[in-house]
């Protein structure tokens, strides 16, 4: 059983919603980066999502844009990005760590060495924003093989002929895509989100987080009232991006996860 | 190797949009189901008479096709060797090859009942071409261009907006045509339902490449005809340039399976293709990796980020290149080479005062290369080089290059 079926069981078991935060690896820098990784459990990170930069993020707003930005002109690299995860790895054996990006980065680095180096650092799964199911032999496969998990993006134009397509070869949990857009837009109501994801629970068995457009506590509240959880990213990045120290950072984490968690 | 070519080479892609390794389908899950309602939408398309008709008598009354095959007599008596055709795309309304596409894509995306067209642009002709055929047919266009070729393709942006286009300019990155793509895309999965996204290359997501490169055909066919008239043979050698490449595609691709035909695709060597980086010739000096939809030749460092090229030509400012290239330069079939942004303009030069037409810095890149091999070459040896479109556009950086008050 992966680490992220082990959290997922947990939170099962016990009733609660899944809070994950996604941070970019080396935003503003490798070590103010590190430390709000390392805070990110304690502040209530159920799973941790760890982005690696790249020049062209197709999918992402102006925030996590710059964030990357920000963290290459700090020398972040993607062997760095596995780096950090191994070192939170050492301080931390139970929160899952999600590595999310795009494809070129590890096509540079070349699949297998990617994997196994993913593999030493403690990674348990992957989000790769630019592999649709139609490139599965790419990377998908082979990571399952590895014995990582790979979660799919589901979005509202996944139809039902689709979404068993999508949903083949995912594991660890379904990240529903709450509207049509980049990360960082405007979000969609609760109210549009429920059918969505009861539509997608009924094809799977694995839980259904629900993310982009989620900036508040608020929000994070009523979007998981209707999931499985939430992932918040953008939101906790603007805050990084305005000059907080990690700690400051950290307290607007642990507002968002009583969010989620209905406090 | 010519000797031993199958009769296949233009049979490709396969069924995963892929030539050999390249092309595929690289987007994010929003965009999928909308790719592939397009490709079984083109599909349709290109077995429709009516669609091929439609074509034809737009091509024919609102492009001015068929264009010249002109003998360029002064500058082959300049060169002293090969005989030198010009394929005159730059007689095209919008004055370059880019409407060719451009009226294909946009006649597929009203028969998919899409109203709202977007495009990316790096010199500005595919914008104004999308422009223009958005004005004919009544849609609204929203033009993506770098902020930094907005400054230095000025005309081109106020003729855009004079056919009534939205242009936006796009401050990520360097400011130029791959930041122009990655907005456009960004814009397409925000507004994928109403939105069609009018490429103007041969590279992104499959069917891209092979859509483009069909409806850009229509150079080759036609280059073809003309010579087999003209001279009652084919070409030996076809010379274009290369951004992304589908001035090239389209004069190339009715050729691939004539042996005797030699191939030669021209990039932006900028600078100088050296590991300054300081160029845009992805073949030359880049290495397979995956951007914009598709897998490529890129320029990009060891970590796969994409680094940013140079060219004095706008249209050849872009690190990538087709799938459909990457795959003729593996296997040997086409010969790719780079020139620099000083030969380009030396050859702007020499066609402006030879032939009395202002070529585009981009078919100067081609040009400049066809001066280095004709003086070589014997008198019955026959190149096609494509002139793909005019130079109105850049003459203010010609003036500014050369240090000239205009």
């Amino acid at each position: 059983m992966t680490r992220i079926a082990r959290r997922i069981d947990a939170l099962r078991a016990s009733g609660r919603k899944a809070f994950v935060a996604y941070v970019m690896a080396g935003d503003p820098d490798y070590d103010r980066s590190l430390a709000i990784l390392r805070g990110l459990p304690a502040a209530g990170a159920d799973i941790v999502e760890l982005g690696f930069p790249f020049t062209d993020p197709m999918a992402d707003g102006p925030t996590i844009q710059e964030a990357g930005q920000r963290a290459l002109q700090a020398g972040m690299t993607l062997h760095r990005t596995l780096e950090m995860a191994a070192e939170f790895r050492r301080g931390d054996a139970q929160t899952p760590l999600v590595l999310m990006g795009y494809y070129n980065p590890i096509h540079a680095m070349g699949v297998p060495r990617f994997l196994s180096a993913a593999r030493a650092a403690g990674i348990d799964g992957l989000i790769v924003v630019d592999l649709p199911p139609e490139e599965d032999d790419e990377l998908c496969l082979p990571a399952r093989a590895a014995g990582l998990d790979f979660i799919r993006l589901a979005t509202p134009t996944t139809d039902d002929r689709r979404l068993p397509q999508v949903l083949r070869n995912s594991s660890g949990f379904v990240y529903y895509v709450s509207i049509t857009g980049i990360t960082g837009a405007a979000a969609a109501s609760a109210a549009e989100v429920a059918p969505e994801v009861a539509r997608i629970k009924a094809a799977t068995d694995l839980p259904v987080l629900v993310g982009f457009g989620i900036r508040t506590p608020e929000a994070a509240r009523a979007i998981a009232s209707v999931a499985d959880g939430v992932v918040v990213g953008s939101a906790i990045v603007a805050e990084i991006a305005a000059g907080r120290t990690p700690e400051e950072v950290l307290d607007f984490v642990r507002a968002l996860a009583a969010g989620a968690r209905g406090g | 190797m010519a000797q031993d070519l199958s009769n296949a080479l233009r049979s490709g892609p396969d069924e995963r949009g892929r030539f050999g390794i390249y092309g595929g389908r690289f987007v994010s899950e929003t965009l999928m189901p909308l790719i592939l309602e397009l490709e079984a939408e083109y599909d349709r398309a290109r077995n429709d008479p009516a669609f091929a008709a439609e074509m034809e008598d737009l091509w024919k009354h609102y492009v001015g096709r068929p264009s010249p095959l002109y003998l360029a007599e002064r500058l082959t008596a300049h060169l002293g060797g090969a005989k030198i055709y010009m394929k005159r795309d730059e007689l095209n309304h919008t004055g370059a090859h880019k409407i060719n596409n451009v009226l294909g894509q946009i006649l597929l995306a009203r028969r998919m009942g899409k109203t709202r067209i977007i495009a990316e642009t790096g010199a500005g002709q595919h914008g104004v071409a999308t422009a223009t055929v958005c004005a004919r047919f009544g849609l609204e266009c929203v033009v993506f261009m770098g902020a930094h070729d907005v400054e230095r393709q000025k005309p081109n942006v106020f003729r855009m907006k004079l056919l009534g286009a939205t242009v936006v300019p796009v401050t990520s990155g360097r400011g130029t045509l791959k930041d122009a793509m990655n907005e456009a895309l960004r814009d397409w999965v925000t507004n994928v339902r109403n939105t069609f996204y009018c490429i103007g290359t041969v590279a992104g997501p499959h069917p891209y490449p092979a859509m483009v490169r069909d409806f850009q055909s229509i150079i080759g066919r036609e280059t073809r005809a003309q010579m087999l008239e003209r001279e009652g043979r084919l070409p030996d050698t076809l010379v274009a340039c290369i951004g992304g490449g589908s001035n090239a595609m389209g004069l190339f691709h009715p050729f691939l399976d004539e042996p005797s035909v030699r191939i030669i695709g021209v990039e932006a060597g900028g600078k100088g293709v050296d590991a300054r980086m300081q160029h845009c010739a992805s073949l030359t000096g880049g290495r397979p990796g995956v951007l914009h939809g598709n897998r490529t030749y890129l320029l990009q460092d060891a970590d796969g980020q994409i680094l940013e090229g140079h060219s004095i030509s706008a249209g050849l400012d872009y690190p990538g290149i087709g799938p459909e290239h990457a795959w003729l330069h593996d296997i040997g079939r086409a010969e790719y080479v780079a020139v620099t942004d000083e030969e380009a303009l030396e050859a702007f030069g020499l066609c402006c005062r030879t032939e009395g037409i202002i070529p585009a810095l981009e078919p100067s890149h081609a040009l400049a290369h066809v001066m280095k091999i004709a003086p070589e070459l014997p008198a019955d040896h026959i190149i096609v080089m494509n002139m793909c479109g005019r130079g109105d556009k850049d003459i203010f950086t010609v003036a500014a290059a050369l240090g000239q008050e205009m």
